[in-house]
C-alpha cells in the first residue's frame, strides 16, 4: 500500500525516552510509566491521545526482540521525522513469528510502522463462515460540536474510517460519511446511539450500533459544566459601583442584564434557564470581572488622583493594615 | 454519498441501559460487567441481575474501565479506585473556576 511512498522515520527509542541499548526490563518500565502519564482517560494534556498512541507503537516494536532487532538494523543514522523508505529486502532473515500486534487500536499506527511490519493484528478467523450468524460489533466515535449547536440543535457530517477485510482477505480502510442530527440540549460526554450503523453482522445477524460521543469545541468566552454555562463578564468600576444595564452575549443571542449597584468582583449572577436547554434546562452564570481603566492620559490620572484624595477607601482594611 | 439525515437516540438521564445493552456497547462479557458492579465501579438500579438498569453514564465508566484495564494492566479493584479518583479530580477541577 505504501510502496514507493516516503514517510517520516519514527525514532522509537526517543519516543520511549530510553537509550538504544536499554534492556527489555527498562523498556517495559518506561512504557508503563509513559502509558500511565499519557493515558487519554487520565491525562489532561492536549496531545495525550497522540502521545499515548506513539508510545504504544514504539513499545509494540521494542518489546518484541525480533521486531526490535529488525528495527535496530537501521542503526543510529536515522533521525525522527526524516523521510524514509524501507529498502526492499530490509526484513530479509527476520521472521515475525509473533505476527501482528496486540494493542486494541492497531489501526492508528503510523505509516512508518505499517511499512515495516505490515497491517497485522486482525483476526480473519472471525470471517463469515456459512450458516453462522452473529450481530455486528458496536462502534464508537467522537463528534465535536460548538456550544451554540447544543442550544439550537444541528446536523453534522461525520466521516468514519473503519478497517475491513475485502474478498481476498486483505485489510482495507473504508471511509463513509453520515449526516447525523445533533439534538438540542446535548451535554458534554453524552452519547447518541445510532441503531444499525456499526459493523455489519455476519450471515443474517443484525448490524451493530454506532455510539457518538458529544464533545464541545473549546469556546473563547463560555465554559460549560453539565448543562450550566459560565461567562466572565468584564465591567467598568463605575458600572459595578453605581449599577448599570449592560449587553451580555449568550449562546442564544445577546441579552440586557441589570448590574446591581455595589456588584463585587467574581460574585456570580445566575440567569435561570439560560444554560443548555433540557427538560430541566441549565443556568447561565455571569461572573463579573471588574477591569481597571488605564491611567494613560492627564484626565484619567486627574480622576484617579481625585478619588484617592476624596474617597476614604482602604482595600486592605480586613488585613488590619 | 447519501444525504439522508440520521437521527439517533440521545442517551440522557432519562435513558437506562440493560446489562445486555451495556455488554453489547462495550463488546464485553456479562461476567465482566457483573464484576464491575461487584467492585462498586457501576451501580445499577434493581436487585436482580436480569432487571438491572444502568444509567447512560455507566457506559462511559465501563468503557473507561475497559481501556484502563487493557492499557495499564490494572486489576478491577484498581480500576474502581481510578474511576473514583478521576471523578473526584473532575469535581475539584469544576470547583476551581
Amino acid at each position: 500500500m505504501h510502496n514507493g511512498a516516503y514517510m517520516d522515520f519514527q525514532d522509537y527509542y526517543q519516543t520511549m525516552g530510553v537509550k538504544r541499548d536499554a534492556s527489555q526490563d527498562e523498556i517495559k518500565r518506561a512504557y508503563r510509566k509513559l502509558a500511565r502519564k499519557y493515558h487519554p482517560d487520565v491525562s489532561k494534556e492536549a496531545d495525550a491521545e497522540q502521545r499515548f498512541k506513539a508510545v504504544g507503537e514504539a513499545y509494540e516494536v521494542l518489546k518484541d526482540p525480533e521486531k526490535r532487532a529488525a528495527y535496530d538494523k537501521f542503526g543510529e543514522n536515522w533521525k525522527a521525522g526524516q523521510d524514509f523508505n524501507p529498502p526492499p529486502d530490509w526484513d530479509a532473515g527476520f521472521e515475525f513469528s509473533g505476527g501482528g500486534y496486540t494493542a486494541g487500536d492497531a489501526s492508528s499506527y503510523s505509516d512508518f510502522f505499517e511499512s515495516l511490519f505490515g497491517q497485522g493484528g486482525f483476526n480473519p478467523s472471525q470471517g463469515g463462515h456459512g450458516g453462522f450468524h452473529t450481530r455486528g460489533e458496536d462502534h464508537h466515535a467522537k463528534v465535536l460540536i460548538d456550544l451554540e449547536d447544543a442550544y439550537k440543535g444541528a446536523t453534522r457530517a461525520i466521516t468514519l474510517q473503519s478497517a475491513e477485510l475485502d474478498k481476498t482477505g486483505h485489510v482495507v480502510n473504508r471511509q463513509r460519511t453520515l449526516n447525523v442530527k445533533i439534538p438540542k440540549g446535548v451535554k458534554q460526554g453524552q452519547r447518541i446511539r445510532l441503531s444499525g450503523q456499526g459493523s455489519a453482522g455476519m450471515g443474517n445477524g443484525p448490524a451493530g450500533d454506532l455510539y457518538l460521543e458529544i464533545e464541545f469545541n473549546s469556546h473563547s468566552m463560555y465554559k460549560v459544566e453539565g448543562h450550566d454555562v459560565y461567562l466572565d463578564l468584564p465591567l467598568a468600576p463605575w458600572e459595578a459601583a453605581l449599577g448599570a444595564s449592560v449587553k451580555v452575549p449568550t449562546p442564544d443571542g445577546p441579552v440586557d442584564l441589570k448590574i446591581a449597584a455595589g456588584t463585587q468582583n467574581g460574585r456570580k449572577l445566575r440567569l435561570k434557564g439560560r444554560g443548555i436547554p433540557a427538560k430541566t434546562p441549565g443556568d447561565l452564570y455571569v461572573v463579573p470581572i471588574i477591569t481597571l481603566p488605564p491611567a494613560d492620559s492627564d484626565k484619567a490620572k486627574a480622576l484617579y488622583k481625585q478619588m484617592q484624595q476624596e474617597l476614604a477607601y482602604n482595600p486592605r482594611e480586613k488585613m488590619g493594615v | 454519498m447519501t444525504n439522508k439525515i440520521l437521527s439517533g437516540v440521545l442517551l440522557d438521564e432519562q435513558i437506562e441501559l440493560s446489562l445486555n445493552d451495556l455488554c453489547k456497547a462495550c463488546s464485553s462479557s456479562a461476567e465482566w460487567i457483573i464484576e464491575l458492579v461487584d467492585y462498586g465501579a457501576l451501580e445499577p438500579h434493581g436487585t436482580e441481575q436480569l432487571n438491572w438498569r444502568f444509567s447512560a453514564s455507566s457506559l462511559q465508566r465501563a468503557r473507561t474501565a475497559m481501556r484502563l484495564q487493557r492499557d495499564l494492566e490494572i486489576n478491577l479493584a484498581g480500576v474502581a479506585l481510578a474511576l473514583d479518583l478521576l471523578d473526584e479530580i473532575k469535581f475539584l477541577r469544576s470547583r476551581l473556576r
